[in-house]
């Protein structure tokens, strides 16, 4: 669907970045339980051509902002507050028509599990052709001959004869190459990659890193990035958010981050990327306990617990509110009374701070 | 395919064979036999004897049944010993009228059973949700023969809405060609004769559908709630297509899958006749043939007929193999 094709007053506007969110919150109530507050305050906007990471270990929330900017979050027992913008639109609370019509046509959406996430029953080429009928008003033929061009397009050979085979009879990066070729379909301005490499092997991620990154590129899709695997994040973000326990804690760009990590909880994740010029018999530096000793935002900070830095004040609430995500240099946010300190950063250099092993080499 | 099909059909040797030597020492280890049966409980030994001569079963057993056996296979099973028609013609007969039952039934199962079950999937937890649960549990629950008794007694008896026994009124007096009356009524443009054949499915083919109806509801509402969950539907919304396409394309295809098999089983095991149900009826098919032909220690009948429905069934199952292969992709054979 092109931008003409909307009405005036849902028609996406060019001057505003393609996506803002701001102050997303996602609670996931169940009649007779605790309500979990999955994603809280969160907030971000991606410009066209930009490449926006979101980061964090399973169970941060960073798939739950994806689903919630997507408006796929089931309707019963979530409740989702703040705003979600794409190209000026407001989408929290639209309409299902409205998002449906978005869906697809301005922003799409690629999964983790190729497999899954594709139907076992129908062919590719239907799954493909689909999106096309749908939002560019397409007859089956023409749809047909664009789908084989997408097919092509993504990397997939002998087009034509794919088209008719089912899920099943492709392998994992051909599938994961088909699911990419339905999302861009119709040239989206927002495309959101759930972990698309996950479940592939590492050959693979690569020409499938490779093929996103030439498609944002070429034609300036703004492309909003959740993974929990930094080598992703060093080969394609442009910006990134780390996030813990639903909210950001560290927001910086793709170079000052892995530089200079400020948060332990980043510094603890580049720490923990095995590496190769170690040297043998070097154990591995994993973060201790895991994401499920988080505390309470509202208790102080949720990585408290398990950080290295943590002090007193960190588990005390100051002034009523949580520790505040705040200023830290241009370009940087932050979120920690305690960060870590680097020898080049104007911060005090003899402060007690350990500086984080990965960062220093 | 072809292969497969054959070897399905070659599978059909042994099972034919099994079952026909269980059927003999079976019938044959029965109290009475038919002669008693068809002379009457005062018949002298002398009358008993030269009855079993004229039909064979003064021979040893093996005898009788290398003789059943030499004919069998020409599609032979001898004459009834209650009709003294040939158990051929006597089943062809039949067994049209319990097709159209089966059909009746399996029309009424499907139809009211997938709509039920996707309703009360997406319907998750509603009281709609919770009375295809309860329901479906009676459905199974209740004995089959008490129901047809319930529905004839109710419908037909009391209240008088519909035919409660046979196949069609005699007075109407229809052109049979096929042996299938609502089939026969069409072709011959004898409307009232279809139409009244019609209407003597209703009751029994209710009866009947009940077992399936009540297994397709919670097959389909379970596979329905399942399908939604899965991430191809998430998939499908992400592209943005309309709620219909998604519903229907991505849905339900995958949830009638599991649905589709059960729908066979049920149907092969209906074709295999409904003793109690159309005894209940007086319908004239293959189950009140084997529940005459048991009373009767109709040797000959009890034999063709089992035999004749074992093939039915195992022909009804590679059909359900074949169209599940149709249906998902996945299990095609090559």
């Amino acid at each position: 669907m092109s931008i003409e094709a909307l009405p005036p007053e849902g028609a996406l506007r060019t001057d505003v970045p393609v996506l803002e969110v701001e102050d997303l919150s996602v609670t996931f109530a169940r009649r007779g339980e605790q309500p979990t507050r999955a994603v809280d305050g969160v907030s971000f906007s991606v410009a066209a051509g930009e490449t926006v990471g979101l980061v964090g270990e399973s169970g941060c929330g960073k798939s739950v902002t994806s689903l919630a900017v997507m408006g796929l979050l089931p309707r019963r027992g979530v409740q989702v507050g703040g705003s979600v913008r794409l190209g000026g639109t407001e989408l929290l609370g639209a309409p299902d028509r409205t998002l449906r019509r978005l869906r697809g046509a301005e922003m799409a959406m690629v999964f983790q599990d190729p497999l899954s996430s594709l139907n076992p029953t129908v062919p590719i080429g239907t799954q493909v052709t689909e999106v096309l009928v749908e939002h560019r008003d397409m007859g089956k033929k023409e749809a047909a001959t664009e789908a084989a061009e997408l097919l092509d397009r993504v990397g997939i050979p002998d087009p034509t004869r794919r088209l008719k085979e089912y899920p099943h009879q492709l392998s994992g990066g051909m599938r994961q190459r088909a699911l990419i070729a339905m999302a861009l379909a119709c040239s989206p301005r927002l495309l959101i990659a759930d972990e698309p490499t996950t479940a592939l092997d590492v050959t693979i991620q690569a020409q499938i890193l490779e093929l996103l990154r030439e498609l944002v590129v070429d034609s300036g899709t703004a492309l909003v990035m959740i993974t929990h695997d930094l080598g992703v994040v060093a080969g394609l973000c442009d910006r990134v958010h780390v996030m813990y326990a639903g909210k950001v804690i560290e927001t910086a760009d793709r170079h000052d981050l892995f530089a200079r990590p400020r948060q332990p909880y980043t510094g603890g994740l580049l720490a923990s990327v095995p590496r190769l010029d170690a040297g043998r018999g070097i154990p591995l530096t994993p973060i201790r306990g895991s994401a499920r000793d988080a505390i309470p935002w509202a208790e102080g900070c949720a990585f408290a617990p398990r950080c290295d830095n943590a002090q007193d004040d960190c588990l005390t609430e100051v002034a009523g509110s949580t520790v505040p995500l705040e200023y830290d240099g241009p370009g940087r946010e932050l979120r920690c009374r305690h960060p870590l300190t680097h020898p080049s950063s104007t911060a005090g250099a003899t402060s007690s701070g350990s500086t984080a092993s990965g960062a220093g080499r | 395919m072809l292969r497969f099909i054959v070897r399905r059909l070659l599978q059909l040797v042994p099972i034919l064979l099994g079952l026909s030597v269980l059927l003999f020492a079976w019938l044959r280890a029965l109290p009475g036999g038919p002669a008693q049966a068809a002379l009457g409980e005062r018949a002298t030994p002398e009358a008993i004897a030269r009855y079993n001569e004229l039909f064979g079963l003064d021979q040893p057993i093996w005898v009788q049944y290398l003789r059943f056996l030499g004919r069998a296979v020409q599609l032979d099973f001898g004459t009834s010993s209650r009709t003294g028609r040939t158990v051929t013609t006597e089943f062809l007969e039949r067994m049209p009228g319990t097709v159209e039952l089966t059909l009746f039934a399996m029309v009424f199962a499907i139809g009211v059973g997938i709509p039920l079950g996707y309703l009360a999937a997406r319907r998750h937890g509603s009281w709609l949700d919770s009375g295809a649960v309860i329901g479906s549990l009676l459905g199974v629950a209740i004995p089959v023969f008490f129901l047809a008794y319930l529905l004839r007694l109710l419908f037909a008896v009391e209240l008088g809405w519909l035919p409660g026994s046979g196949r069609q009124e005699v007075r109407i007096d229809a052109t049979h060609i096929t042996n299938f009356y609502v089939l026969d009524g069409l072709l011959t443009r004898e409307w009232d004769a279809a139409w009244d054949a019609l209407l003597h499915l209703v009751l029994p083919g209710i009866a009947l559908g009940t077992i399936p109806l009540a297994i397709i509801v919670r097959i389909t509402r379970a596979s329905v709630l399942d399908v939604v969950n899965e991430d191809y539907v998430r998939t499908a919304n992400a592209k943005g297509l309309s709620a219909d396409t998604v519903r229907r394309r991505h849905v339900i295809r995958n949830a009638l899958l599991p649905v589709s098999t059960t729908i066979g089983l049920q149907t092969g095991l209906l074709l295999s006749g409904a003793v109690l149900t159309e005894t209940v009826f007086a319908f004239g098919g293959v189950g009140s043939a084997i529940y005459d032909a048991i009373f009767t220690r109709d040797f000959a009948v009890l034999q063709g007929f089992i035999l004749m429905l074992a093939v039915v069934y195992v022909l009804v199952n590679l059909l359900v193999d074949i169209s599940y292969g149709l249906l998902d992709p996945r299990v095609r054979v090559r």
